[in-house]
C-alpha cells in the first residue's frame, strides 16, 4: 500500500485537470439537467404537463438552445441517459448542441439509492456494476464528466458511521472508475436539509461526512485535481425554528469546507437542495464574499434553482418558449455573478456593507 | 457521533487560533531547541563538549541571548523539559528571556518512540499518560504550544498500515489533550529520509500519511485552526541515486500538501531532517516560490538547520559565545527570508525565469 502503482499517466491527469478547470472557469457553473424520468414527472406535474418523452425532450431543448451567451455562465451541463441520445428541433444531437456552445457535457451515472439494512432509513447508492464499460461508452458519445449522488440525512441517530463510511466508499469507487475512462467525477455527498437541526449541527455533520469522503478518495488513489465536489451548503434544517442569514450560512459553509476539502480540488459546485432560486443565488454570492482564504472555485450545480422560473414561464406552451428561455438565461447570469461574489440583488446593499454583515465575533 | 458535544468554547478556539497565527506570522518560524538529553549528547560530542546539565544550559543560553534581530524571524522556540526551568548566567529564567523578546514558548511533550511488535522496526510514540495534567502545568509555567514527534520510515514494506494508523491516532489524542489546556499542538509525522527511494515514492507516502493524520484529527474533534503541522519536506531518500533540484522538491512537497492538508490548518513549519543549513533554507525558499496556490503559511521549525554553525563556532569556549550567537542570528534571518520566498543567498535566485523551471504539476 505504500508503493505507488500509477493509476493515471501524466497525460490522463492533464486531460482530467483541464476538463475540471474548464467547467469551473471564472464566472461559470453547472446546469444540472439530469432529472430522472420519475423526477421529471414531478416537475412537469407542477405545471400540468404530461411526462412524455417528447415533452422532456422539448423542455431540455428549450434550455440547451438558448442564446450562445449562456456559455459565459454555464461551464457544464449534466445529462440524464435518455437526453444524451435525443436531438434538438434542428436535428442535432444534444451533446453536439452543447459542445458547439463550448460547454462541457456531463452524465449522471448512478442508479439511485438502495437501503442500508439495520439503519433508520439510511441509504447507499448503486450503479457500480459495469460502470467502467458505461463510462467508456459515454466518453465516446461526447461526455467529459460524470455525476453520482449519495444521500445522507440528519436526525437524532443519523447519519450513522456505517452510512458515512459506505457512501464515502462508493463515491470513491465511482470516482476511480470514471477517471480511468477520462471522465471527471463530480462527487456529491448530499446531506438533506430535512429536520429541525440548527446551523451548527449541519456544519458538524458536513465536516464529518466530507472528512470521510476525502479519506476514501485518498485510499482509492483518486486524482483530486481531476475531480469536482458537489456538496450541500451548510444550512439549518428546513423545520428549524431559528432562521439564519446568507452571511451565517456562508461562514458556516466555508469554514466546514476549509476544514475538510484539500486545496488541490479545483472546484466546489453547490447543490441547491430545497432552496428557492433567489435563496440559492444569495447564498452562493455570500459564500464568495466570505473573508477567509478559499483555495477552490466556489460555484453552482443547480437544477431547480436554475429551472424553476423557466418551467413556470413555459407551462407546456410553445408560445412561451422565448419567455422561458429568457427566465433561464436570467438565472444563469445571476448565478454567474454570484460565483464571483458580484451579485447585487435589487434593494440589497453593496459589497462593502455586505462584508460587514459577517459576524466577526462568532467562531464556527 | 453525529452530535456535537462541544470540545472547545469560542474563547478557547480564539486563543488557540491567535497563538498559532503569532507563531507563524509573516517572516517568522520556529527554533526547535528541544533536543532530549540523549540527542544533545550526540550534538555536543561532535564539538568535543561534555554532556552536562551546565553545558546544555550554556549552549541554550547562546541561542536565547540573540538580540532583537531574531524577534522578526522567530515566532516560537520549542523547549525540552529541563530547559524550561533553567536560568541565564544572571539568574533570569529562560522562559522570561524569550517572552520578553515577544517570542512564544513551546514544550516537547512526547516521551520518545517505542516499537510496534510484529512490524519491521516500526514505532509509535508514547507520552499520553498524565498528559493532561502535564499540559496544565506547562501552561502555568509559560508554554503556549507543544510538540510531539512521530516517526515513520520508508522501505520495501514500510510504512505499514498499522504504523500509519497508530501514529495518526496518537497524534490526534495528543492534539485533543493539548487544546483542552489552551496549548497549540504542533503535529509532527516525520517520514525519515533514510533509504534509496525516489521523490515520487516519498510524495506518495507523504500523501497517505498526511491523509491519515487529518482523518484522525477529524475523528478526535481537533480544532484545525488551532494547530500547526511539522512535516518532512518531500525529498528522495539519502541513498537515492537520482538527485533532485529545489524546484522539484518544492513542487512535490506543495502538491502533497495541497492534496492532504485542509486549508483551515494555520501553518506548516517544515522539519529539516538530515538536510544541511543551506539545503533546508534553499528548499524552504523554493517551496515559497512554487506557483501553485498555497492556503497555509509555509515556514520552518528547524533544529540542526538553525544551530549547526552556532554549535561549531562555540565548541564549548566562553570566548566564542558572541560569535556563536551571531551565527544563529544569521541563520534565523536567512530562513525568515526563505519563509517569504525572498532568500537570495547560495545558488538560488528566483526571478521569473527561475519560476518556470518548476515544471508541470501533472507529473506529480
Amino acid at each position: 500500500m505504500t508503493h505507488q502503482f500509477p493509476s493515471l499517466s501524466p497525460e490522463q491527469k492533464k486531460e482530467l485537470s483541464d476538463i475540471a478547470q474548464r467547467i469551473v472557469a471564472p464566472g461559470k457553473g453547472i446546469l444540472a439537467a439530469d432529472e430522472s424520468t420519475g423526477t421529471m414527472g414531478k416537475r412537469l406535474e407542477k405545471i400540468k404537463v404530461e411526462n412524455s418523452e417528447e415533452n422532456r425532450r422539448y423542455f431540455r431543448d428549450l434550455l440547451f438552445s438558448t442564446d450562445p451567451s449562456i456559455s459565459n455562465c454555464v461551464g457544464g451541463i449534466i445529462f440524464f441517459h435518455e437526453t444524451l441520445y435525443q436531438k434538438s428541433d434542428s436535428g442535432k444531437l444534444f451533446p453536439q448542441v452543447i459542445k458547439d456552445k463550448g460547454i462541457v457535457v456531463g452524465i449522471k451515472v448512478d442508479k439511485g439509492t438502495a437501503g442500508l439494512n439495520g439503519t433508520d432509513g439510511e441509504t447507499t447508492t448503486q450503479g457500480l456494476d459495469g460502470l467502467s464499460e458505461r463510462c467508456a461508452q459515454y466518453k465516446k458519445d461526447g461526455c467529459d464528466f460524470a455525476k453520482w449522488r449519495c444521500v445522507l440525512k440528519i436526525s437524532d441517530s443519523c447519519p450513522t458511521s456505517v452510512a458515512i463510511a459506505e457512501n464515502a466508499n462508493v463515491l470513491a469507487r465511482y470516482a476511480s472508475i470514471c477517471q480511468q475512462n477520462g471522465l471527471v467525477p463530480i462527487v456529491e455527498p448530499e446531506i438533506l436539509p430535512d429536520g429541525t437541526h440548527d446551523l451548527l449541527r449541519c456544519q458538524y455533520v458536513t465536516e464529518k461526512v466530507l472528512a470521510a469522503v476525502y479519506k476514501a478518495l485518498s485510499d482509492h488513489h483518486v486524482y483530486l485535481e481531476g475531480t469536482l465536489l458537489k456538496p450541500n451548503m451548510v444550512t439549518a434544517g428546513q423545520s428549524c425554528a431559528k432562521k439564519f442569514t446568507p452571511q451565517e450560512v456562508a461562514m458556516a459553509t466555508v469554514t466546514a469546507l476549509r476544514r475538510t476539502v484539500p486545496a488541490s480540488v479545483p472546484g466546489i459546485c453547490f447543490l441547491s437542495g430545497g432552496q428557492s432560486e433567489e435563496e440559492a443565488s444569495l447564498n452562493l454570492n455570500a459564500i464568495n464574499q466570505v473573508p477567509l482564504n478559499r483555495p477552490w472555485k466556489l460555484s453552482f450545480s443547480y437544477g431547480r434553482a436554475l429551472q424553476a422560473s423557466a418551467l413556470a414561464a413555459w407551462q407546456g406552451k410553445t408560445a412561451n418558449k422565448a419567455a422561458a428561455q429568457e427566465a433561464f438565461c436570467s438565472r444563469a447570469k445571476i448565478n454567474g455573478l454570484a460565483s464571483k461574489g458580484e451579485y447585487k440583488a435589487s434593494g440589497s446593499a453593496d459589497q462593502a456593507s455586505m462584508k460587514s454583515l459577517f459576524s466577526a465575533s462568532y467562531i464556527y | 457521533m453525529t452530535h456535537q458535544f462541544p470540545t472547545l468554547s469560542e474563547a478557547q478556539k480564539r486563543e488557540l487560533h491567535e497563538t498559532a497565527l503569532r507563531i507563524v506570522s509573516p517572516g517568522k518560524g520556529i527554533l526547535a531547541a528541544d533536543e532530549s538529553v540523549g540527542s544533545m549528547a550526540k550534538r555536543l560530542a561532535q564539538v568535543g563538549v561534555e554532556n552536562t546539565e551546565e553545558n546544555r544550559r550554556q549552549y541554550r543560553q547562546i541561542l536565547f541571548s540573540a538580540d532583537d534581530r531574531v524577534s522578526g524571524c522567530i515566532g516560537g522556540i520549542i523547549f525540552f523539559h529541563e530547559t524550561l526551568y533553567q536560568n541565564s548566567d544572571t539568574g533570569i529564567p529562560f522562559v522570561k528571556m524569550i517572552r520578553d523578546r515577544g517570542i512564544l514558548v513551546g514544550i516537547k511533550v512526547d516521551k520518545g518512540v517505542v516499537p510496534l511488535a510484529g512490524t519491521f522496526g516500526e514505532t509509535t510514540t508514547q507520552g499520553l499518560d498524565g498528559l493532561s495534567d502535564r499540559c496544565a502545568q506547562y501552561k502555568k509555567d509559560g508554554a503556549v504550544f507543544a510538540k510531539w514527534r512521530c516517526v515513520l520510515k520508508v522501505s520495501e514494506t514500510n510504512p505499514s498500515t498499522l504504523a500509519i494508523t497508530e501514529n495518526a491516532n496518537v497524534l490526534a489524542r495528543y492534539s485533543s489533550i493539548c487544546q483542552q489546556h489552551g496549548i497549540v499542538p504542533i503535529i509532527e509525522p516525520e517520514i525519515l529520509p533514510d533509504g534509496d527511494h525516489d521523490l515520487k515514492r516519498s510524495q506518495c507516502i507523504t500523501e497517505k500519511v498526511l491523509t491519515a493524520v487529518y482523518k484522525a484529527m477529524s475523528d478526535h474533534h481537533v480544532y484545525l485552526e488551532g494547530t500547526l503541522l511539522k512535516p518532512n519536506m518531500v525529498t528522495s531518500g539519502h541513498s537515492c541515486s537520482t538527485k533532485y533540484g529545489p524546484e522539484e522538491v518544492a513542487m512535490a512537497t506543495v502538491t502533497a500538501l495541497r492534496r492532504t492538508v485542509p486549508p483551515a490548518v494555520t501553518g506548516v513549519a517544515f522539519l529539516s531532517g538530515g538536510q544541511s543549513e543551506e539545503e533546508a533554507t534553499v528548499h524552504l525558499n523554493a517551496i515559497n516560490n512554487c506557483p501553485l496556490a498555497k492556503p497555509w503559511i509555509l515556514s520552518f521549525s528547524f533544529g540542526r538547520a538553525l544551530q549547526a554553525s552556532a554549535l561549531r563556532a562555540w565548541r564549548g569556549h566562553k570566548e566564542n559565545e558572541k560569535g556563536a550567537t551571531e551565527q544563529f542570528i544569521k541563520k534565523a534571518e536567512a530562513n525568515s527570508l526563505a519563509s517569504q520566498g525572498k532568500y537570495t543567498g547560495g545558488d538560488n535566485n528566483y526571478t521569473d525565469a527561475g519560476q518556470r523551471s518548476y515544471g508541470s504539476c501533472h507529473a506529480y
